[in-house]
């Protein structure tokens, strides 16, 4: 018997460590700018940044290196690249949206902390979790503590309504919202869960117009993630997050299972849903129809007509850092940080940003399709798709491809439960990779003591 | 389970093909119009913090940007802001632009396409856009003068005066009055801006509007030339054949109505030349005019000189007209029409083209005001190269007509604009309206008469002046007589 020639990954830790300082500068450049554009200086806060961001970004490379050093050596870049350039913008948000009124809330330096504490949240994921198919042992805890999550905003005492959704927590002065963590939980949930049904789910159905339906009595999962997500629009008034569960789950399923006929039965459901959605809600009709014809109420569509003003002033070349007046549409650090930058950095920066997505997206299902398990198969391919799909919705909504929802920009946007959050997913993407990339332990083999071998029974 | 993965990463890779495809839709395709939509604050800002090309007369300018020291960088500023408003308009943040400000936007902003290449230079070397220069066709002492001559006649009178170069259409001298100073719009506090607009536009004198192109109003008797054209043209009549004259002009089929003249004078007999009709301005016998011409030919004939079109380009401007469209009007109306009362009514620019077409051998030619556009190094983007807007008449019967002017001016109602030395021809009106208001003292003048440099319209709505004193010769006469001996430098 002799050993397979097995492929063994480089582990490329060198490039990462180069791309990591260039992200890093990236981001550190961009906020020497927006000081240079607005009050023609380099900011003070700029050697706080610097040193904070290097620290931080070297101290998460190094742990890499120590504790995943197989894992994906582009993941880690990118996202920096995104939150430096993240960061500056809120800075230059802070800049432009005082000049307008001097009481407005700052956001650049708790930004900053939340960036720090995530990379931090990233270091823990990494260094607990050492075999990510451990976490499927607790599918069922992390089930019912994205129940718990979903519902905490609801809760009489912490729960809070901002903007018409019910989507916040209160803890003292800290609030936050757990749907960014319910997201995760529900991934490995449904990671979890859809590993040990997916045969039940797969084999039995029937065929229609030569595609496989699943039986009936199979749909009582879909039906819960389905009632699910209404139940997160109708009691939380979130398009965004309930779009996004269900599209989460509706995919993994249809990977688990191999079988398309769950897309057609989810996409079904998800009409019914959007439909009774646009009945039953004054919101959601108002989202369409400025979706559609933004310019036909310009007073109560001030936002949408403002981030596509924004863009369309930045141009190709954008109006440079600082330069242009994104400060003008509501939201612009966080639901509209896209339109902020795509006016700022034109569309040659918006599309860079799209570009830097679209490789983390790529990446993600690359670690899904090398994964040697099932469950870190799902996992993968769940949390990749989860965050294509928020970009998707959170930048197509913004750029008017399809109607507005609130969601957070991955990385960009103010919010620290949302940075926290996407750091951890990374963490988990680089340690699920960093166990596909890894190469086989040696198996011994008793070389001579063929005549003692045991026969095999399969 | 890797072939839907595939397949996942196939529909990621749509997904951010759409998002790429659909900025590139917003930022680049339909950019131009998002820029252009009301209430783009961006835009607005961004025009206004711009250092702006100026608006030139005989290079000075009558409007310019200056540094100011707030957020906007500069200060729109307007030297001679009365005098020139009708022609600049006004560069506003809350209320956007007006006039020539608006119409000549793009060179001036410095976003026109003729520009694209100063616009990339300015790019490359890290410099803010600036924006070209357009050079007015006004004679600045004739403005002057304009104005000054309506000034005199009280601050209360309201009037205009439009001048041409009847050989080319260039526009020498557009006055209203009253005025408005733009300064007080284009000003960067707000609460004053709009606190000006708001007198501005509560004011019932209508300080903003031009009224030497917005105003239209019974031209009376400066009309017998457009009547007196077409009689010339369709009837072939020759200034001294005599036509019917006399008291009194009756109507057919038992109407009782009477035209008669002004003071009740029979204009020196029953029968008179065409030219004393003209000299004496005879109502009887240009109504009568009128009748042999029927609607048709006059109405065609005020449209060859103009009417019913509007002209110029980037001013805002109202058509004149002969009579309501479409409608067939009778006997006494139709003569009332031939002396420029019943429904005619016209803008003094209107009938400044009128004497301009007589006085450039029948061709009527496109008026216009601005001269030449240059870029922001001085380079000439576009100079109007003067256009025949219509054929009014032959050039053997402009002569006449000229010939008869003349004789007005010598003999005639309209001595007042007699110059030593230049032959002078013109032609007054005094229009009635309604009861209650004075009427219309109009002037129509060109000079000289043999080869005419000027020709200019005044019309004086109301003044000081008592009622029964008002007539074209005395009040808009020494106006039109003094803009012409400044446009000839005399």
């Amino acid at each position: 018997m002799t050993a397979q020639p097995t492929w063994v990954p480089r582990k490329r830790r060198g490039a990462e460590f180069f791309l990591t300082i260039l992200a890093v500068l990236i981001g550190i450049a961009a906020y020497c700018a927006v000081g240079l554009g607005v009050k023609g200086s380099i900011p003070a806060g700029v050697v706080k940044l610097a040193v904070a961001l290097i620290a931080f970004a070297v101290i998460a490379h190094m742990l890499v290196r120590r504790v995943a050093p197989y894992a994906d050596p582009v993941l880690l870049p990118l996202v920096l690249a995104l939150n430096g350039l993240g960061l500056a913008m809120i800075y230059r948000l802070d800049l432009g949206r005082t000049e307008i009124d001097a009481n407005r809330q700052q956001f650049a330096n708790s930004q900053l902390i939340w960036t720090l504490l995530g990379i931090g949240a990233f270091a823990v994921v990494l260094v607990v979790i050492r075999d990510h198919r451990r976490l499927q042992a607790l599918t069922y805890t992390f089930g019912f503590a994205a129940i718990a999550l979903l519902t905490l905003p609801l809760l009489p005492v912490v729960g809070r309504t901002i903007n018409g959704a019910r989507i916040w927590v209160n803890f003292g002065p800290f609030s936050f919202q757990p749907g960014e963590a319910a997201k995760i939980c529900l991934a490995i949930f449904f990671a979890g869960y859809l590993v040990v049904k997916r045969d039940a789910l797969a084999l039995a159905g029937r065929r229609v117009l030569g595609v496989d339906l699943p039986r009936g009595r199979d749909l009582g999962p879909i039906l819960a993630g389905w009632l699910v997500s209404v139940g997160i629009l109708v009691f939380q008034r979130d398009l965004g997050s309930s779009l996004l569960f269900f599209g989460l789950f509706v995919v993994m399923l249809y990977v688990a299972t191999e079988r398309p006929g769950w897309l057609v039965v989810g996409a079904g459901l998800f009409a019914a849903g959007a439909w009774f959605g646009y009945l039953a809600f004054s919101h959601v009709q108002v989202r369409f129809d400025a979706w559609l014809d933004p310019f036909g109420d310009p007073d109560r569509n001030g936002q949408i007509i403002n981030g596509l003003f924004g863009l369309a002033h930045g141009g190709i070349l954008g109006r440079g850092l600082g330069q242009g007046s994104p400060q003008l549409t509501p939201y612009s650090f966080s639901d509209f940080i896209a339109a902020s930058m795509g006016e700022e950095l034109g569309l040659t920066g918006l599309m860079a940003i799209l570009v830097i997505y679209g490789l983390i997206v790529e990446r993600g299902l690359r670690i899904a399709l090398t994964c040697r398990d099932a469950f870190g198969k799902l996992l993968a391919a769940g949390l990749a798709f989860s965050f294509a799909l928020q970009v998707f919705v959170v930048i197509g909504g913004v750029t008017r491809l399809i109607p507005l929802t609130g969601l957070t920009t991955p990385f960009m946007a103010q919010g620290g439960s949302s940075v926290l959050m996407n750091w951890a997913i990374i963490a988990l993407l680089l340690r699920i990779s960093d166990q596909t990339r890894r190469p086989a332990p040696e198996i011994s083999t008793f070389e001579h003591d063929e005549e003692t071998q045991v026969v095999k029974m399969s | 389970m890797n072939r839907p993965i595939r397949a996942l990463a196939i529909a990621c890779l749509v997904m951010f093909v759409a998002l790429l495809a659909n900025v590139n839709y917003v930022q680049f395709v339909e950019a131009d119009s998002l820029n252009a939509k009301n209430g783009n604050k961006r835009v607005i800002n961004e025009e206004f913090s711009r250092d702006r090309g100026a608006i030139l007369v005989k290079g000075d300018p009558v409007a310019e940007s200056v540094k100011s020291d707030d957020q906007y960088k500069y200060q729109r500023r307007y030297p001679n802001a009365k005098l020139y408003a009708p022609l600049t308009g006004y560069f506003s943040y809350i209320f956007g632009r007006s006039a020539l400000e608006n119409a000549q936007n793009s060179v001036l902003s410095g976003s026109d396409n003729r520009l694209f290449v100063n616009r990339v230079v300015d790019l490359l070397s890290n410099k803010q856009p600036k924006g070209g220069s357009v050079e007015l066709t006004i004679d600045p002492f004739a403005q002057k003068t304009a104005a000054a001559g309506l000034a005199d006649l009280g601050k209360d009178t309201k009037g205009a005066v439009v001048a041409l170069d009847p050989s080319t259409g260039a526009v020498l001298a557009m006055v209203t009055q009253p005025s408005y100073d733009p300064n007080r719009l284009a000003a960067h506090d707000f609460s004053k801006v709009q606190k000006a607009w708001d007198d501005l536009r509560k004011d019932k004198d209508q300080p903003m509007l031009n009224r030497g192109t917005q105003q239209i109003l019974p031209p009376g008797s400066t009309f017998k030339l457009v009547t007196a054209a077409a009689a010339l043209e369709d009837l072939d009549l020759d200034p001294s054949d005599k036509i019917k004259a006399g008291r009194t002009l009756g109507f057919k089929g038992g109407i009782t109505y009477k035209l008669v003249n002004e003071n009740g004078s029979n204009c020196g007999g029953d029968r008179i030349t065409f030219e004393q009709a003209l000299n004496v301005s005879c109502n009887v016998a240009f109504g009568g005019l009128a009748l042999k011409l029927g609607q048709d030919k006059l109405a065609a004939q005020a449209r060859k000189f103009g009417f019913g079109t509007d002209p110029l380009a980037g001013i805002a401007a109202n058509p004149s007209r002969f009579t309501t469209e479409g409608t067939d009007i009778a006997g006494p109306q139709l003569a009332q029409s031939g002396i420029g009362q019943f429904e005619v009514a016209a803008t003094p620019l209107q009938m400044a083209m009128v004497a301009a077409g007589i006085g450039n051998d029948g061709d009527v030619m496109r008026p216009y005001v601005v001269k030449t556009v240059r870029s922001p190094n001085l380079r000439v983007l576009d100079q109007t190269e003067p256009e025949r807007l219509s054929q009014a008449m032959s050039s053997g019967n402009a002569a006449q007509l000229r010939d008869m002017m003349v004789s007005t001016v010598e003999r005639g109602t309209a001595t007042s604009a007699r110059i030593p030395g230049v032959k002078v021809g013109a032609k007054t009106g005094t229009a009635q309206s309604t009861a209650d208001r004075p009427p219309y003292a109009w002037f129509v003048a060109l000079a000289p008469a043999d080869n005419p440099k000027v020709a200019v319209a005044v019309v004086v709505e109301s003044s000081n002046t008592a009622r029964d004193e008002i007539a074209g010769g005395r009040l808009a006469g020494p106006i039109a007589r003094s803009v012409i001996e400044a446009v000839l430098g005399k």
